[in-house]
């Protein structure tokens, strides 16, 4: 799956999602109970504030020395008998993996949950390869076996669908015959999966954290799927973006806390797995052969940029669980894997914003993201940005946008013409006003009345106003 | 250790460099005194008593069972647990401590005297060891460093420590000394460190296991043993 999800237009993909009431309540009900256990979650260690401080520090501190610290991590994952590619592009990354699959004539590939193998589309490169791909996160088992059907969230990514639906895609294409229970369908699930781990020729999986000092990465899962990934195939392949890295266990430590307790409100998840190279000698599981992957992809360019505080992001999707303008649209909306407040700053500059243009703009620019970000980024603040950059430089801005800025300087730029038009503004709009309020606008107010009310001009112009008011006649 | 290969890391390094606007830098970096560390005020002043209290009841919120015993009393609660969660088969680690702590006669007489079939790990018996542990239905191993905060054991793998035998039997039972206690994670790092500073070799895998496997993919509803164990304990002995 491409980082890109589906062909419609965002204005398309946004009706879809207003029209879809099980993943709104899905959504809306994820929220509420992710945010809260978040809040809790910081709230018990009372000084969440100074955690969130030194998550900044460190993500800034490697951001600064990036080339220094991959340095020293692929030094360190070579002495340990690991191979290590830097892929500048996604081609370069899934020609490597291409490579090693034809090399060891491999046939089976189990995944462990990964958004940059996702960014640079490695399942349909393998696929087309050959290859059996069997994804083992619960929630993209269950994507995989609907047809491929893209995520909604970063951290629960078949949100958008009921249990309902999930026990008719399983009897449809796994011949399953119990019920919608959870837990009888994650069963069968599992049943299935231990015979896929236990027959693959190569395990790949994301990386959370890589650690620079010993050439470590760690996987964060509540599963266990990453392990039996990475215990039971002959060849590993771990794919990583490359600033995902810190400078030593310390690091990995905090980031991992603020990580767990951001996402799904736990002090630790389940299993938090950290692998340094291949197995040793003498080891009976584990893997024989060892590859990483780091994959720039874009990265760089955002680099030593005003959007470089979004490469600080830990994928936590705390931003996704708090945003307004996600829980009334969905995941899908967003055009891309990458959803949210996190999404609508990455996307754009990942993508290009031919692509991606309306994202910065599907925010009502509130803040609550980056009040909850454990490793502050100024996400509202991004997003902003990029509505200056699309507007001022690249010259994209929805052309009713255009049109209304474009009148507004005019009119704004002479006395005269600003006076004629305030004191114009009423007598203007009143075709369009009922009561109080424009419920079906012309021009550049069309697309905002579709879905909302305009509050219709006062008859009365503020300064008519003041000047009554001076001379005593105007209401208090 | 054979050495890896590094491929295609000048040019990519170059354009990171150039994008930060410095000039590259390959020593001379170090890790910065953080100006904030509230890690190390976490239970700071817990005694290793209040420790195993916060402990247990973590293990209440990971649904986690937690056993206390001493060395006299081991074999009997181990032997328990095992009954309890239905018997064998049963696979272990290979390691001394469990000789040490008096474990032989239970593992090695007692279970295949009443049919509870017991496996060892044995590095030398090679795929066998899997094999074993995918049709077990308990996994025994050795905490190295135990996180009160969390809840969590932390397995270090090594030839005769398979990775598996936590994850592939149907249970898991953790073997917990209390010296092993410490207050979160934030220690564990440091341990961890210090032997890599030291120059020991960090285990190529280190697990941090908190309770057992579990999802809430499917309406956000818990399910436990979606890939590995159903059921985990932690047998705490008091007097290690």
């Amino acid at each position: 799956m491409p980082m890109k999800i589906g062909t419609n237009d965002f204005k398309k993909r946004v009706e879809n999602g207003i029209n879809d009431s099980f993943m709104r309540g899905a959504v809306a009900g994820a929220q509420e109970r992710m945010g809260t256990r978040r809040q809790d979650a910081a709230d018990e260690l009372g000084n969440w504030e100074e955690w969130r401080n030194l998550g900044e520090e460190i993500r800034q501190h490697v951001l600064d020395n990036l080339d220094y610290y991959l340095e020293q991590l692929s030094e360190n994952i070579a002495k340990r008998g690991g191979h290590v590619f830097f892929a500048q592009t996604a081609e370069e990354a899934n020609d490597y993996i291409k490579d090693i699959v034809k090399k060891k004539n491999a046939k089976k590939i189990v995944k462990a949950k990964s958004m940059v193998t996702e960014e640079i589309s490695l399942n349909s490169t393998l696929e087309q390869a050959g290859c059996t791909v069997v994804e083992t996160d619960l929630g993209e088992y269950i994507l995989q076996v609907d047809d491929h059907d893209p995520p909604s969230h970063i951290v629960v990514p078949a949100l958008h669908k009921n249990k309902e639906q999930i026990r008719d895609v399983f009897t449809q294409k796994l011949g399953y015959q119990k019920t919608e229970k959870p837990e009888e369908l994650a069963w069968h699930a599992r049943e299935m999966l231990r015979k896929e781990y236990l027959t693959a020729d190569i395990g790949i999986t994301g990386c959370n954290f890589a650690v620079a000092e010993t050439g470590s990465f760690a996987l964060v899962t509540n599963e266990g799927n990453a392990d039996l990934v990475t215990s039971l195939p002959k060849t590993q392949i771990t794919v990583m973006g490359m600033e995902r890295l810190v400078p030593t266990f310390e690091e990995l430590e905090v980031l991992v806390s603020l990580l767990t307790r951001s996402a799904v409100g736990q002090k630790l998840t389940s299993y938090i797995t950290v692998l340094t190279g291949p197995r040793e000698e003498l080891d009976v599981d584990g893997p024989e052969e060892f590859h990483l992957v780091i994959v720039d992809n874009g990265r760089s360019k955002i680099l030593g940029t005003e959007f470089q505080p979004i490469l600080q992001c830990i994928r936590c999707a705390a931003c996704i669980n708090v945003c307004p303008v996600y829980r009334h649209v969905g995941g899908h909306s967003y055009g891309s894997i990458y959803s949210g407040p996190v999404g609508a700053v990455l996307s754009p500059l990942l993508g290009g914003y031919d692509e991606y243009k309306e994202l910065p703009y599907a925010s009502t620019l509130c803040g609550a993201c980056t009040e909850v970000c454990p490793v502050k980024i100024p996400l509202h603040q991004l997003l902003h940005k990029h509505r200056q950059v699309i507007v001022e430089k690249e010259g994209k801005a929805p052309i009713s946008e255009k049109l209304a800025m474009k009148a507004f300087g005019l009119g704004a730029a002479s006395p005269m013409l600003y006076k004629f038009g305030s004191k114009a503004a009423p007598a203007a709009m009143n075709p369009f006003t009922a009561g109080d309020k424009i419920s079906n606008g012309p021009g550049p107010l069309k697309a905002w009345t579709e879905i909302r009310e305009f509050p219709a001009p006062n008859k009365e112009r503020f300064r008519d106003w003041f000047e009554n008011r001076e001379k005593g006649g105007g209401e208090s | 250790m054979m050495t890896g290969t590094i491929q295609n890391r000048e040019a990519f390094l170059e354009k990171i460099t150039n994008s930060l606007g410095k000039s590259r830098r390959t020593n001379g970096v170090t890790v910065p005194e953080w100006k904030h560390r509230p890690q190390d005020t976490v239970l700071s002043e817990a005694t290793a008593d209040k420790l195993i209290e916060v402990l247990k009841n973590q293990c209440l919120k990971i649904h986690t069972s937690l056993v206390m015993t001493d060395l006299k009393t081991l074999p009997a609660a181990l032997n328990k647990v095992v009954q309890d969660y239905g018997g064998g088969p049963v696979v272990s680690w290979k390691d001394e401590r469990f000789t040490d702590w008096g474990l032989d006669s239970l593992m090695k007489e007692q279970w295949p005297s009443e049919n509870i079939e017991f496996h060892q790990w044995d590095y030398t018996k090679v795929e066998e060891n899997i094999r074993q542990a995918e049709r077990a239905n308990v996994g025994i191993t050795i905490s190295e460093i135990t996180l009160a905060e969390s809840g969590t054991v932390v397995l270090f793998s090594a030839k005769d420590k398979g990775r598996t035998v936590s994850f592939l039997p149907a249970t898991y039972i953790a073997l917990i000394p209390k010296s092993t206690i410490v207050p979160r994670i934030t220690q564990a790092a440091q341990k961890m460190r210090e032997m890599h500073l030291s120059g020991k070799e960090v285990a190529s895998c280190i697990n941090f296991i908190t309770g057992p496997s579990n999802s809430a993919d499917i309406e956000l509803n818990l399910v436990v043993g979606v890939h590995g164990p159903v059921k985990a304990t932690y047998i705490v002995i008091e007097d290690l």
